[in-house]
């Protein structure tokens, strides 16, 4: 398992590399000028050395390695020093968004919580109600229950969180008046009321993203449960006379959690992407409503880190993902 | 319709595979369904314009904000301009959109997967490929494509043209990867059949092989994506237009009018439902149409 683990992990290194070159080369060959808000009145030469200034001078593979050395030694040393309070990083140039003029890294780690908040919760949400729906269905195969639990999935899988987004604020805070309809990053939670103002202000853009999650989770769960109800370990437990529940949730459930468990960890990092639309809408200044603001401002050093930043994410889980494969089954890591 | 009545009584002749393929689909209700809404709703926003007697960016501000009515069956906008006739727009923009992007990625994906399929050496560079495309973060990438190359492209082209020429590309290009991924699965083990074997030996040439043998046996799986990739296209592109990123303000695409329609939340909260609603029932209509697609090419499935 350990090899299995190194290895894994070592190729991973090369795709991240990849990614961030394509990022970089994507944002940096663009026909698109950093200086296009700077007003017409500043004189040529000046714009030069603001250009200089920002590093633009330079060969593109001069760019790319100070971004790469940027990213993954001088802003963890930061973070570091953040820890225990060392000076690792006094004196390195971070990574400075155009936009504010201050450390992206520091922006992002301000907008984190909200998006994590959010976005983890609806995720948590999402599974606790995809697991029985899928382990129901399967079990009751072609029933109305599975019927129903088709048609409300497909549903989930259609509708774009842009439109049920709307939709229940329509109906639960135009409407019904029962929810506020934006989500205040300033409140504190302090006592039961404002525990209270929290959660209310959390179920639209939860119940949003949840949606999703439970439409594509409740899927696979039944399809696995499909695969392993007719094999015959669960004819044989049956044949054994064990209990109904015992057979179903100790048998069946345990092996139909493999192929999940791994979706559950492949799909976080989509989630994050669907959470940028889910953010707009509901006015959460998380991690997407800082991208959106940073893309209309013309802000790349933030456009840059946050677009790796996702990215990492995604090569992250699909290590978490692969290895809990290996884990769970054994057949996988010997490959 | 009247062809599938007869098809009952002709029992004794040879069926042929897509005979058998549409009558396992014509089980399917929910596919059934789901094929004849899209239908519909392709066949209105082609012929819809030239039926309809507003256009859809005549501005009539006296009749601004008006509700439902016989004259204007979804109301007016803000501007008087007919909510309807900005739907039927709207949906062409949206549907033109799918479809090209569908086909692109389509092709891009068939072939790449054909490839790695076909020829075992470029099999482990082009699925390492694949892998790395399927790692980026595609929402975030296709929001800095639009953002980066929305200007250069709007003055080469237009800025309609432009702009869906952009958005047709972005979306091909990032949705390839499960189509590759399925296509290359099954020409591996297409390979290993002895039609295969045969055509090789009597020295058919590999692009003989791959266009008269490989492809009208991928073509299954390759339909089944080109469904899912209509939704999906029409998806990203309504994000996009969505988040403000897609088409310019004054050409109405699905997602356009949603994003527009939320301004007016409060006092109209009526309006986000038409394009919302065509939206999802387009998207729905065609997951089941995917849906029922897969079952009847299955032929495990269709024996039963």
């Amino acid at each position: 398992m350990l090899n299995f683990t190194i290895r894994r992990t070592l190729t991973s290194i090369p795709t991240l590399l990849f990614i961030s070159l394509i990022i970089f080369l994507l944002l940096n060959l663009a026909p698109n000028d950093p200086m296009a808000q700077v007003p017409l009145t500043v004189p040529p030469e000046v714009k030069e050395k603001m250009r200089e200034a920002l590093g633009l001078g330079q060969p593109l593979y001069v760019q790319f390695f100070k971004w790469l050395v940027q990213f993954f030694w001088i802003e963890p040393q930061v973070f570091f020093d953040h820890l225990f309070g060392t000076t690792f990083s006094e004196g390195d140039l971070r990574i400075i968004s155009w936009q504010t003029r201050s450390p992206v890294m520091d922006i992002i780690v301000q907008r984190m919580p909200q998006t994590l908040w959010v976005v983890g919760m609806s995720y948590i949400v999402g599974i606790l109600i995809a697991l029985p729906i899928g382990i129901y269905s399967a079990y009751r195969h072609y029933s109305v229950f599975d019927q129903a639990g088709t048609f409300v999935t497909m549903i989930g899988y259609s509708i774009p969180p842009f439109f049920t987004g709307p939709l229940v604020i329509v109906i639960f805070a135009v409407q019904l008046g029962w929810l506020p309809s934006t989500y205040d990053t300033l409140h504190v939670v302090i006592d039961w009321d404002t525990f209270v103002i929290q959660f209310k202000q959390m179920i639209l853009p939860v119940m949003v993203l949840a949606m999703q999650t439970t439409a594509q989770i409740s899927r696979y769960m039944r399809a696995s449960m499909l695969d392993n109800l007719n094999q015959d370990y669960v004819r044989t437990a049956r044949a054994k006379g064990l209990s109904e529940w015992t057979v179903v949730m100790m048998h069946v459930l345990r092996n139909s959690m493999i192929p999940v468990v791994t979706v559950i960890a492949l799909n976080l990092p989509a989630i994050f992407g669907g959470a940028i639309i889910t953010e707009q809408i509901f006015k959460v200044n998380g991690i997407g409503g800082q991208l959106i603001g940073a893309i209309y401002a013309n802000d790349l050093p933030t456009v840059q880190t946050i677009t790796f930043m996702f990215a990492f994410l995604i090569v992250f889980f699909n290590l978490i993902a692969d290895l809990l494969y290996g884990l769970l089954d054994p057949r996988i890591r010997y490959d | 319709m009247t062809e599938t009545k007869t098809s009952h009584t002709q029992h004794s002749k040879p069926r042929s595979k897509w005979r058998d393929v549409w009558d396992q689909f014509r089980k399917h209700k929910g596919a059934l369904i789901g094929s004849i809404v899209f239908f519909t709703i392709v066949i209105s926003v082609m012929i819809g314009p030239l039926v309809w007697p507003f256009e859809a960016n005549e501005i009539n501000i006296r009749a601004r904000n008006q509700g439902p009515s016989w004259l204007h069956p979804f109301g007016t906008d803000q501007l008087g301009r007919d909510t309807f006739a900005r739907m039927i727009a709207g949906g062409q923009t949206s549907i033109s959109v799918g479809l090209a992007a569908m086909t692109l990625s389509l092709l891009l994906g068939s072939f790449i997967g054909v490839m790695a399929g076909y020829y075992r050496r470029l099999d482990g560079l082009l699925m390492r490929f694949t892998d790395l495309f399927l790692s980026l973060p595609l929402l975030p990438l296709l929001l800095v494509m639009m953002l980066l190359f929305r200007e250069p492209l709007s003055q080469a082209y237009g800025p309609e043209r432009g702009m869906f020429v952009l958005i047709v590309f972005a979306i091909g290009v990032t949705s390839w990867m499960p189509t590759a991924r399925i296509v290359r699965g099954d020409v591996l083990a297409l390979k290993e059949r002895e039609f295969i074997l045969a055509a090789q030996s009597i020295g058919t040439t590999d692009a003989k092989i791959i266009t008269r043998h490989i492809m009208p046996n991928v073509l299954s799986p390759i339909l089944v994506s080109a469904t899912l990739g209509i939704a999906n296209a029409i998806i990203t592109e309504s994000a996009l237009s969505f988040l403000g990123l897609g088409f310019p303000p004054d050409f109405p695409t699905w997602g356009r009018l949603l994003n527009d329609a939320v301004d007016y939340l409060q006092l109209y909260p009526e309006r986000v439902m038409w394009p919302g609603l065509a939206i999802s029932l387009t998207v729905l209509s065609i997951n089941y149409l995917g849906d029922g697609l897969r079952d009847a090419l299955d032929p495990r499935i269709r024996g039963r």
